[in-house]
């Protein structure tokens, strides 16, 4: 084992490196180029004994990932955003193959408009495709859930891609102190890839991904890819025991932080749930009774795990870096359908939408949150969802609208 | 699968040179329908992936074949032949970036495309492959479709593969030569076969051959091909037959002749291959 500085992407291609992956095919986004610029001077530099291609596209890329799984290899690949989205009919496409292999997407948020800042719709359009979904909030999780990925993804149970998600530049460019476990550890943990009958040989011909006629075989085939998937919930905490015990690092599909006393519980996904934490501590200091919860697994939805964790809660504060137009935050509605007519687990959900394109959560808001979700749980009903955003915020679009007018009359056009 | 098709005459004969020991990597069209859980006609392999990527899956599979036979962990005796079958629809647009890609990359495959120009499976739309004045489902004006028959030859030669290669199910022979020349080539090797459409052309399926023999007779379906950077032309028809004589046998023409002669636009397409075999002898 070493210990070093890694970024969130380096920490993704070690991951790659040390389950011994042996096809990447790639494509460049910004901020997921790190990763496949790494992976490519490894095997420049014979460190990787793995081949590596750029494809014309993300839908392409795809399509040669799930191809080459479903031809007896171990394969991994890594995008974001518009990148993932281009790709999309290839997600549900390979996601049916019952080809495993992992992908990292590097969240970043949607256009329009067009940015480079992280939020987690990207990732979330991806949540109905059958890829089952890790989602981490440190450097060190990118590494150590790539590992645990091919476990999920290669499971018998299972047979479905993986990806594991990390926050564009919060995650992607910052470097924190990683340990990088031993290869022959990380051998014994991982294991030789095993493509059981989802391969192509000469002796054993098969025809795979065919069409079906009708809605009965159809219907057979997805539901059985859904059951492959809630087969990964136990596996998954399977996996992260015996991650755990031999790495001594726990990644539970739900993270609970001083949430055994609390009355009111924060719900946050990816690194911005550690500035929840920091709000959390604040807060205790204040003589509040406050915790986070923090879903690493979405898919699989762990929902068992955050009915046992917020039993005898009163409040639970939704904070979601994502929002669906015309409903609201995703996570919300995950979360209070697996909690609706639960007798021993009906606290107040509140929901809030923030940290769009990157934009700062800051310790105060953390604290406001806290204050309407208290007085929720006191009024017992719960207000509407709060889209953050502050007057400062407000000024300072003003302003560029300002100067976008000022430009605009400057040319004699009209308002 | 449609009486007569042209398209699958075509594979069928490319099935029996190929042989078994291939996987076919088909994109969204007609043929998607040959392979139905839990059915396929095919004693090899096959993979079935989406509209616009299907080179993009030969390249996975080729890879995830050579890794394995680098690694040793399949005996060389395992390796297959990468074949791609898609077609117009998907080889003159959705998936030219893909194949593009495949070919300057020195990807080794053969890429099939089965040619009825125009959108076949989901009831002849015009595509980028159908042949000027043509009538279709989204062109029944009296003219037809106003476009040109894209030159995607052309463009599969200007990327400079192995091998490109026109053949028609029609005529066997050319078409039999041609496949085992790209068979015994390694690197991107691209066929494409017209392949006459009864249901979209209009035709009685009793004379899909005949069709297929008219299209090279009349000079509008030139069998050529591509290797070493240049174009020869395999089967010159010295005597041209006025294209009419295919045309006219095509309900998707007929408005060239009913209910009165479009002598301009029949001249027009006449003047068209004219000047395409002016150029050529």
């Amino acid at each position: 084992m070493k210990r070093a500085l890694l970024t969130g992407n380096k920490a993704a291609a070690w991951g790659a490196r040390l389950a011994n992956v042996d096809y990447v095919p790639a494509f460049p986004i910004t901020p997921q180029t790190e990763i496949i610029e790494t992976i490519a001077n490894w095997i420049d530099q014979d460190e990787m004994d793995c081949r590596m291609v750029t494809l014309e596209s993300e839908h392409s890329m795809l399509t040669a990932a799930g191809a080459a799984a479903a031809t007896g290899v171990r394969v991994f690949s890594a995008t974001s955003s518009q990148g993932l989205l281009y790709a999309m009919e290839m997600l549900y496409t390979v996601a049916g193959w019952r080809a495993p292999f992992v992908l990292v997407n590097v969240s970043r948020g949607l256009a329009a408009p067009i940015t480079l800042g992280p939020d987690h719709n990207d990732v979330l359009a991806a949540r109905d495709s059958g890829f089952l979904q890790i989602h981490c909030s440190t450097c060190q999780e990118v590494l150590d859930s790539t590992l645990i990925a091919y476990r999920l993804a290669e499971d018998e149970r299972v047979r479905l891609p993986v990806i594991v998600n990390m926050d564009g530049f919060y995650l992607s460019f910052t470097r924190e102190p990683v340990q990088i476990p031993d290869t022959k550890i990380v051998n014994q943990f991982v294991g030789e890839f095993d493509p059981e009958n989802i391969r192509f040989s000469a002796s054993a011909p098969v025809s795979q991904a065919v069409a079906v006629l009708g809605g009965t075989p159809y219907s057979y085939f997805r539901y059985e890819t859904h059951l492959a998937a809630l087969n990964g919930l136990a596996v998954y905490d399977k996996i992260t025991e015996e991650f755990a015990n031999t790495f001594g690092r726990r990644h539970d599909a739900v993270e609970a932080y001083r949430t055994e006393d609390a009355e009111l519980v924060f719900v946050m996904m990816g690194s911005f749930a550690t500035k929840a934490i920091d709000a959390v501590d604040g807060l205790r200091e204040a003589g509040w009774a406050v915790g986070v919860l923090r879903p690493r697994l979405l898919r699989p939805f762990p929902a068992d795990h955050f009915r046992r964790a917020l039993a005898g809660k009163r409040g639970v504060a939704v904070i979601d870096q994502n929002l669906s137009m015309g409903k609201g935050g995703v996570l919300h509605t995950e979360l209070a359908s697996a909690l609706y007519a639960s007798t021993e687990c009906s606290p107040v959900l509140v929901s809030f939408i923030g940290g769009l394109g990157g934009r700062d959560i800051s310790l105060e808001e953390f604290y406001e949150m806290a204050s309407v979700a208290r007085k929720a749980i006191e009024e017992g009903c719960a207000p509407p969802p709060r889209l953050l955003y502050t007057r400062e915020e407000l000024r300072e679009v003003r302003k560029l609208q300002a100067i976008a007018n000022v430009e605009r009359e400057e040319l004699g056009q009209k308002k | 699968m449609c009486a007569g098709c042209g398209g699958l005459e075509a594979i069928h004969q490319i099935y029996d040179i190929l042989g078994e020991k291939t996987v076919f990597i088909n994109a969204a069209g007609c043929m998607t329908m040959l392979s139905v859980y839990p059915f396929t006609p095919f004693r090899g392999s096959w993979l079935y992936t989406a509209m616009a990527s299907a080179p993009a899956g030969a390249q996975g599979v080729r890879d995830g074949l050579d890794v394995l036979l680098h690694k040793q962990r399949i005996e060389s005796e395992e390796d297959l032949q990468v074949v791609v079958l898609t077609g117009d629809g998907s080889a003159y647009g959705m998936g030219l970036s893909a194949t593009s890609s495949a070919i300057e990359r020195g990807l080794d495959f053969l890429y099939i495309c089965y040619d009825n120009e125009g959108y076949g499976n989901t009831g002849q739309q015009y595509s980028a492959a159908t042949p000027h004045g043509a009538r279709t489902a989204t062109s029944k004006g009296p003219g037809g479709f106003p476009g040109y028959k894209k030159d995607l030859f052309a463009i599969w030669a200007a990327h400079r593969p192995a091998y490109v290669a026109t053949v028609v199910g029609a005529e066997p022979l050319d078409l039999a030569r041609k496949i085992e020349k790209a068979k015994s080539l390694k690197g991107p090797r691209l066929i494409m076969a017209l392949s006459p459409c009864p249901t979209g052309w209009h035709y009685d399926p009793g004379e899909s051959v005949e069709i297929g023999k008219l299209a090279v007779r009349t000079g509008c379906w030139p069998l050529k091909e591509y290797v070493d950077g240049k174009v020869v032309h395999t089967k010159v028809p010295h005597q041209r037959l006025p294209v009419e004589e295919y045309l006219k046998r095509q309900g998707r023409f007929s408005h060239m002749f009913q209910p009165e002669r479009n002598e301009v636009l029949l001249q027009e397409i006449q003047a068209k291959v004219d000047g395409y075999w002016e150029g050529v002898i």
